[in-house]
């Protein structure tokens, strides 16, 4: 669905890293992992077609990332869902609009109904669906985030340091949830320095950890 | 156009939760409303001119074009004969619904704006006029010059040609200043609209970043921004014009004034013309608002 082939990526006259390939295929579950400043979430931006490589490929739904327009990189991202690291919301929208706004630009907003509702209960959001996002603490923006993702039922889903801010309860729920999203066929990539998170996905679902360092992306073993 | 038309009538009836994703106030909100209402007070005299100016051409026109003037200058003892010529030539004249001398008084009050209410007209030798009105498709000048020249030698004709195509042309010339104005004003309005609207997506270029990351196309984008902008811009327009339209009615009457300022206003279907000013301001805050933010939303990609 995503494949990125042997891409580099450089910013500032200098490159970031360059020769990576990564391939987000139906059902696959693989962490990104690497130290601050590596590029993890350049790489991740250049999967949902927010950044263009500067050399190599990148194809998003089979499609050359860098002939597409404005509007098909639109319609691509429809079919992901990315939990950003600084959430990205509307702050002058209730959370519940914030959540249900990917559904709302793909002109799909009556959908949302119970679904919604669900969701919001999901990522015990229920009694904060009227507040706006400013107005949450930093964990909840972060399940915000996610119910936002996953709302579209999209077939990729990026997580940028999804747990950053969030207890540890609530990050095996994120992960439950994302193990089932995957059991469905959907392609998860998440960038983390959470090992914890790590480990206890390995436990659940067969993944793959990915380390970006020293401009290289490899293979990382099980203990990391 | 149809395309287009079809685009901003579908804005204008559509689905109003783009309009959410924008914050619902700032400066450029103000800014819209302020200038779409003053441009539209303005656009309300220009119309008002351009329609009086109209009237007053067509009237000058038509009240000129139906009348006309015969001096006899001749010596005192063959005025009487030669006017009683006249006359009689002028009744068997096609094209001519009367002919009648004017009096001495009449002659006094033509008079009495440059001499003063004295004048000695009776003492004067002032040639006899005699005023022709016309019928149908009037008389034809040339036949009646030559007929004059033969029988009533100290005649002259005057169709008032001379008077009448400078003024037309004054009031032509009035008319179209006052359009211009009207157009001036529609690109000022664009211009100041297309930098309220390039402001407006410079302030929200977070929420246009949030909304493109969850999937929003370009034109979802504009949409917010342009059935916004075309909204204000026809609140304000509307608001300008009911004031402009005041404006006029409170503009003093004939009696109190006089001269050409009284004529400036609207009258029986021209009323409706006014109506036209707040959905032209629409029109162009639309085409304004969607190109300023197509383009803006291309170089922000």
């Amino acid at each position: 669905m995503i494949e990125l082939d042997r891409v580099a990526y450089s910013y500032g006259g200098g490159e970031l890293f360059s020769d990576v390939s990564l391939n987000l295929a139906p059902g696959s579950f693989q962490f990104l992992t690497g130290p601050s400043g590596a590029g993890k979430t350049t790489l991740l931006k250049l999967c949902y077609g927010e950044l263009r490589a500067t050399s190599g490929h990148v194809r998003l739904f089979g499609q050359n990332a860098r002939e597409m327009g404005r509007d098909e990189v639109a319609l691509a991202r429809r079919k992901i869902g990315v939990v950003h690291q600084d959430c990205q919301f509307l702050d002058h929208l209730p959370v519940a609009e914030n959540i249900a706004l990917p559904l709302t630009v793909a002109g799909r907003a009556q959908e949302a109904g119970d679904y919604l509702e669900d969701l919001l209960r999901w990522v015990g959001l229920a009694h904060q669906a009227g507040q706006l996002p400013p107005e949450l603490s930093g964990g909840e923006r972060q399940r915000a985030a996610l119910a936002r993702a996953v709302i579209i039922s999209p077939d990729v889903i990026i997580a940028d340091e999804p747990t950053g801010n969030i207890d540890w309860e609530m990050s095996q729920r994120l992960l439950r949830l994302l193990i089932e999203l995957n059991k469905m066929g959907k392609a998860v990539l998440i960038a983390t320095h959470d090992m914890n998170l790590i480990r206890t996905a390995k436990t659940q679902v067969q993944s793959r950890v990915l380390r970006l360092n020293n401009r290289r992306l490899q293979a990382a073993g099980v203990d990391l | 156009m149809i395309t287009a038309f079809g685009r901003f009538i579908a804005m204008l009836a559509g689905d109003p939760l783009p309009d959410r994703s924008v914050p619902p106030t700032g400066y450029t909100a103000r800014l819209t409303l302020f200038t779409s209402g003053a441009m539209a007070f303005l656009a309300m005299f220009a119309l008002a001119l351009s329609l009086a100016t109209g009237r007053l051409a067509d009237r000058w026109s038509a009240e000129l074009a139906r009348t006309s003037t015969l001096r006899i200058s001749a010596p005192a003892d063959q005025l009487d004969a030669q006017q009683a010529a006249a006359i009689k030539l002028l009744e068997t004249t096609p094209g001519v619904a009367s002919a009648r001398a004017l009096s001495t008084e009449e002659q006094q009050e033509l008079l009495e704006p440059w001499f003063g209410p004295d004048i000695p007209i009776a003492s004067l030798p002032i040639p006899r006029l005699i005023e022709i009105i016309e019928e149908g498709e009037g008389y034809d000048p040339t036949g009646l010059r030559a007929r004059l020249q033969a029988e009533v030698p100290g005649a002259i004709l005057d169709d008032h040609t001379r008077w009448r195509e400078p003024l037309i042309d004054a009031a032509s010339r009035l008319r179209l200043l006052a359009v211009t104005a009207i157009l001036l004003i529609v690109a000022a309005m664009g211009a100041m609209i297309t930098l309220a609207a390039q402001a407006a997506l410079s302030a929200n270029a977070q929420v246009i970043r949030v909304m493109r990351l969850v999937g929003a196309r370009d034109l979802y984008i504009a949409g917010a921004f342009v059935r916004r902008f075309t909204i204000r811009a026809f609140a304000g327009a509307a608001a300008g014009s009911i004031v402009g339209m005041l404006a006029v009615l409170l503009l003093p009457s004939t009696e109190v004034a006089g001269g050409f300022l009284t004529g400036l206003g609207f009258q029986g279907a021209g009323w409706f013309a006014p109506l036209c000013i707040p959905v032209l301001a629409a029109v162009v805050a639309f085409f304004a608002t969607r190109a300023a933010a197509l383009r803006t939303l291309r170089t922000q990609s």
